[in-house]
């Protein structure tokens, strides 16, 4: 595999992966919760005929470890950035906590996202719609590389109210200028994307047909 | 009333020379060094330490806002250390003396605040916050019950105002304008370094979030929060940090922690409007409050109220913790 691609988020050193090589817009793979960028192109992803990238998230696969954590979603919407800035425009495809990430950055960069695909994968709920019960880690956690315990920890339950998150949908939907902006291909549907399935502009396919709209 | 010494005017020719300057001695009538700086290694970020009062006495933790420091605290502190507690304050991850972070939120404030407090005892103390820091340590008053003594809310309740109701089509662009602002400010600030100021410059920008503190006030507040390098001053905050939350964030989620809280409470609001305030009104926050609270208004002090009026705030924290053990 082709070494990847060193991009910064702040004081984050990312990897960017490319899965594979050619002309065209970019296909941009965002993982889920602890996991990292794949080696090769999944297979139903395969029909996409430009090139394509996968992103490892901070404190995920070969992108740098902060020192005592502090994640929340929205910096990861800025590692997602990062790579849209090396790229250009891209369709973006996300698994679990990555696709509510190609969410909110389709939202947030619709000139940028030409298409984003919501698919299932590990923390795809985050922590609910309202805060829970507030929770202090004590002992400093175990880092030994990666995936960071702390983005474990904090990801797992940042919150993600629905009207929040059809802010974004709406914003990809009126602002991208695509008929179809987003894709819910997930098939499990916490709050946040039940609220974003069922907007305009939004379509639900599944995963093999995941990539229709944009081809 | 002044004390400053050195020079207070600056020609504007000799500008990029008085940038360079050697540091002035600052001195404010009131203020004290902290007794004792240290740092606790929280989590693998290192968090300045700020001490005044006997190390022997009964501990107090105080907690400062947002885009403030520990320091601001050098009037306030030393009144609260005379009343016979041990006050410890700390700088927040990213600014003052403490270690600047890759990363920020509310949850690792909350676990630098609790190794701060196990740096000094296993049990529980008094808390005092002001702002932002008034409610993190609500926030952890509410999940470590156990470890809160009594807790001092200093304007740091926020108020359930929310966005302008505006047109559906116009809230999208004005949410689109805001998310892309944010974007492009991570953009911009990898490996950013602030503008270096003149003090008086530094104290300017300060006195436009602090509209009635003296001069000399706030050129001390300056030569305490800011640093200064062979080019001029600078805030040692951590110039990747930005004013405005980000993310979902509801102000009655703060204020649900409220009701249950098992200490005592005493709120303060400051009610002069300002650009850091809330002025929350009363009756916002009476509903929330939990039983046996003090809620006390003040109409003539605005945001930062114990850095306007340092005795009048510690008087009334004081009265409200009582006799120090």
């Amino acid at each position: 595999m082709t070494a990847p691609v060193e991009l910064r988020n702040n004081k984050i050193s990312l990897a960017l992966h490319p899965l594979r090589e050619g002309p065209g817009r970019s296909l941009l793979l965002l993982h889920g919760l602890g996991e990292s960028s794949p080696g090769a192109v999944p297979d139903h992803l395969a029909v996409w005929p430009g090139p394509v990238w996968a992103l490892d998230f901070t404190g995920h696969g070969a992108s740098s470890v902060p020192a005592g954590g502090g994640y929340y979603a929205e910096v990861l919407m800025a590692d997602a950035d990062a790579a849209l800035a090396h790229l250009g425009t891209a369709t973006v495809v996300g698994r679990g906590l990555g696709a509510y990430v190609a969410l909110l950055v389709a939202g947030a960069r619709p000139d940028a996202v030409q298409g984003a695909v919501l698919d299932d994968g590990a923390g795809l709920t985050g922590g609910g719609s309202v805060p829970t019960t507030p929770y202090v880690v004590n002992e400093p956690l175990v880092v030994d590389g990666t995936p960071d315990p702390y983005a474990l920890l904090e990801l797992s339950h940042d919150v993600r109210p629905p009207d929040y998150a059809t802010t974004y949908a709406r914003q990809a939907s009126t602002l991208s200028g695509l008929d179809t902006a987003l894709v819910v291909s997930a098939v499990v549907r916490p709050p946040w994307l039940a609220a974003v399935a069922a907007e305009p502009g939004v379509r639900e396919l599944p995963r093999a047909r995941c990539l229709d709209p944009f081809l | 009333m002044t004390s400053v010494t050195g020079s207070s005017r600056l020609p504007l020719l000799d500008r990029a020379v008085n940038l360079a300057a050697v540091p002035e001695t600052v001195t404010f009538p009131g203020t004290r060094a902290p007794d004792r700086a240290r740092t606790v290694d929280s989590h693998g970020l290192r968090i300045a330490v700020h001490e005044w009062g006997d190390a022997a006495a009964p501990p107090l933790a105080l907690a400062h806002g947002g885009f403030d420091f520990a320091r601001t605290f050098d009037c306030f502190g030393p009144l609260l250390a005379e009343g016979g507690w041990r006050v410890v304050a700390w700088d927040q991850r990213g600014h003052g003396d403490s270690e600047h972070a890759a990363l920020y939120s509310w949850e690792a404030d909350l676990r630098d605040a609790l190794a701060v407090v196990n740096s000094v005892t296993a049990g529980p103390v008094p808390v005092v916050g002001h702002s932002k820091g008034g409610s993190v340590m609500t926030q952890f008053a509410a999940a470590l019950p156990h470890r809160v003594s009594r807790l001092v809310n200093l304007d740091g309740l926020p108020s359930r105002r929310s966005m302008p109701d505006v047109p559906d089509h116009e809230r999208t662009k004005l949410v689109a304008g805001e998310l892309a602002g944010w974007l492009d400010f991570r953009r911009s600030v990898v490996d950013k370094v602030r503008r270096p100021d003149t003090l008086d410059g530094l104290a300017g920008r300060r006195a436009r979030m602090n509209p009635r503190l003296s001069r000399e006030w706030l050129r001390y507040l300056v030569s305490v929060g800011a640093r200064h390098d062979e080019d001029g001053w600078r805030w040692k905050i951590d110039p990747a940090l930005r004013f405005g939350g980000f993310g979902p964030w509801r102000p009655e989620w703060a204020m649900s922690r409220l009701p249950g809280l098992a200490m005592p409470l005493l709120a303060v609001l400051g009610m002069q409007p300002e650009t850091m305030g809330w002025t929350t009104p009363a009756e916002e926050v009476e509903p929330y409050l939990p039983p046996g609270s003090e809620l006390v208004v003040l109409d003539d002090v605005g945001h930062f109220v114990h850095i306007e009026q340092p005795e009048r705030i510690a008087k009334l924290a004081l009265g409200f913790l009582g006799e120090p053990r």
